[in-house]
């Protein structure tokens, strides 16, 4: 589970552009549920989902992580809280507890969709080959892997959007995060992406989505919408 | 073995970078690589030269002493020997009979040489190996000569030499007394120059004083002076040549520190791609340090490989009449290889070495921001 107490979020603190995106919100998001943030544009919806995903972190108040352990030799987590984490511990979590899928995708250009996938796993220096199969599988399971030598460039819009999903799980994340993932996709593509993600949430995995997709906010099969406006929350459901 | 293995994955990673941004990076590796070039030339080139000074030098007397005739080099008597023998400190005085003789056949100009000691005897020529080559001949041979007179006379050739400089092997015949007389027309009782030992160095300048004293009409010349003159020149001849490079090096530092300390926003937004889905600042850090690394150091060895083949293979054909001078090295000669390593350190140094820092700062700058700034982008 992840907890969300009083956190509030200042952008640009002392300076005359100062801006608080986010105002005191204190939210509960379960763990193995479909979670989606709904608000238009400017509701503080992404600026949450950073600070959830250990992105950054917050101005005032605290974010705990529940049920995450992480076995490292220099150091070990067994849950708590995270706001306050160094930046090297940070990275650790976020790595080994999030898979991001962005907006626009972000894969990068020049690099095969295998390379792609691959890419998060680097910093863990885990044998290649052993890396290589389990990237394999992901873009089998996703229907791509047809495509694993393929420059990402070369894919279409849907195949991107799969080959995004394929990368936020290569390190098995407990959690998915993704920020507006519909927002490029036509109707049938939203829906073959919403069908993906309630796949990796009746697998064990916390899904959490920003949206303000009727197909994503209005679909009867997510767990959870937490209405936001103006940073702040507005309701919950 | 993740450290390994990490370290692997980073460098794989650099490089499809760089390919990825294959043109930006050739046209830097070029650059880069011709100032080395150019720098690593001057310094072989300069350095090979003074070697080469060095090496003949170092069979050369410690004073040689001439005679003058109204400011011009002339015949010095051998009795002239018998008044320096007197002179505390020398230990030996020797007459030395040396010249030039240019062959219009072969269009070389070959230093002769009547060495003290002579075993062939009369009729014969010992030969260096560039004279061999230039003449295409081998021991047996027989070398023609045209004598002060206008005849022609010829020389068996006894044996052919080689030595560590090419400087004395290419132009070098050593010569019996007697033939060296009738071929140049010298008379009895004269020699080209006197050659002394002076075993100990600080007596040196007072024997050649003494010499200067007791017998005006003379010049002493000792080793050590000619070696200064060689340096200094040699100095000053690859300072032209620097100054003048100096412009071009000076650009290339603009160019590269430009290249290096400025990220494009597709650089930046690589770095927040990675920063966003779990590297670490280190982690970049350590990418664009191998980045740097792998530039600079395919740069530096690709200058200093043109410029050895270059110096060494090609006598320096770029800067050879800056370098060279037209009458300093005489006859044509290829430099023996010497590459000092103080002087490849300190080139890496001043090129990689900072270069490669200079890498690190904006991809330092671009790392620690935090990742979430790439989700709205």
């Amino acid at each position: 589970m992840i907890e969300l107490i009083d956190t509030r979020k200042v952008f640009n603190v002392g300076k005359p552009n100062e801006f608080t995106a986010v105002h005191d919100v204190s939210l509960c998001i379960p763990s193995s549920r479909v979670t989606v943030l709904k608000g238009p544009s400017g509701s503080g919806k992404t600026t949450l989902l950073s600070l959830v995903g250990c992105m950054a972190r917050p101005t005032s108040g605290r974010i705990m992580l529940s049920s995450v352990r992480l076995h490292s030799p220099l150091w070990e987590f067994s849950g708590g809280e995270v706001s306050s984490l160094p930046e090297r511990f940070l990275t650790e979590i976020r790595r080994h507890t999030f898979g991001f899928i962005f907006q626009q995708y972000h894969l990068i250009r020049g690099l095969s969709a295998l390379e792609n996938v691959m890419l998060p796993a680097y910093p863990r220096g885990e044998p290649y080959g052993i890396l290589k199969r389990r990237a394999m599988a992901l873009l089998d399971q996703f229907g791509i892997g047809g495509k694993a030598a393929s420059r990402m460039e070369w894919l279409s819009g849907g195949e991107a959007q799969r080959l995004a999903i394929a990368r936020a799980l290569i390190n098995d994340p407990q959690a998915i995060i993704a920020d507006e993932p519909t927002a490029h996709l036509d109707s049938r593509l939203s829906e073959e992406l919403m069908a993906i993600l309630l796949g990796l949430r009746d697998q064990g995995k916390t899904v959490i989505i920003a949206s303000h997709d009727p197909i994503v906010c209005d679909s009867q099969r997510v767990d959870g919408v937490v209405e936001l406006r103006d940073g702040r929350v507005v309701s919950t459901t | 073995m993740p450290g390994f293995q990490k370290q692997k994955y980073l460098i794989d990673f650099t490089l499809s970078a760089l390919l990825r941004r294959k043109g930006k990076n050739t046209a830097l590796v070029l650059v880069y690589a011709l100032v080395v070039f150019v720098l690593a030339s001057v310094l072989f080139f300069t350095q090979a030269l003074r070697r080469e000074a060095a090496l003949v030098l170092a069979g050369a007397p410690e004073i040689v002493v001439q005679r003058l005739t109204a400011g011009r080099h002339d015949l010095i008597p051998e009795s002239y020997a018998d008044a320096i023998r007197n002179i505390r400190g020398v230990s030996d005085v020797s007459p030395r009979l040396w010249g030039y003789y240019y062959d219009p056949v072969f269009g070389a100009n070959f230093t002769l040489l009547v060495p003290q000691e002579f075993p062939y005897g009369r009729g014969n020529i010992v030969i260096g190996q560039g004279v061999a080559e230039v003449s295409r001949s081998s021991i047996d041979n027989i070398l023609p000569f045209w004598t002060h007179e206008g005849r022609l006379t010829s020389f068996k050739i006894a044996e052919i030499f080689s030595s560590d400089s090419q400087l004395i092997s290419a132009d070098l015949i050593l010569i019996s007394e007697p033939d060296f007389r009738s071929l140049f027309g010298l008379a009895e009782g004269v020699a080209t120059n006197l050659v002394l030992t002076v075993k100990n160095a600080k007596e040196r300048p007072i024997v050649a004083a003494k010499i200067k004293k007791l017998l005006p009409d003379t010049r002493p010349i000792i080793r050590d002076e000619i070696l200064r003159t060689y340096d200094s020149l040699f100095n000053w001849r690859s300072g032209i040549l620097l100054v003048v490079l100096a412009g071009a090096g000076l650009a290339f530092i603009i160019f590269a520190w430009d290249k290096a300390t400025g990220l494009s926003a597709e650089e930046r937004r690589e770095i927040g791609i990675l920063k966003a889905i779990g590297w670490e600042t280190s982690d970049v850090i350590l990418m664009k340090f191998w980045e740097g690394g792998i530039i600079s150091l395919t740069s530096f060895l690709s200058g200093v490989l043109l410029a050895y083949v270059h110096v060494f293979f090609t006598s320096s054909f770029l800067f050879e009449p800056v370098l060279k001078g037209w009458a300093v090295i005489y006859p044509e000669f290829k430099l023996v290889p010497f590459v000092d390593a103080f002087h490849i350190a300190t080139l890496f140094f001043l090129t990689v070495v900072p270069y490669t820092l200079a890498t690190i700062v904006p991809a330092w700058r671009a790392a620690i921001v935090d990742p979430d700034a790439v989700l709205r982008t």
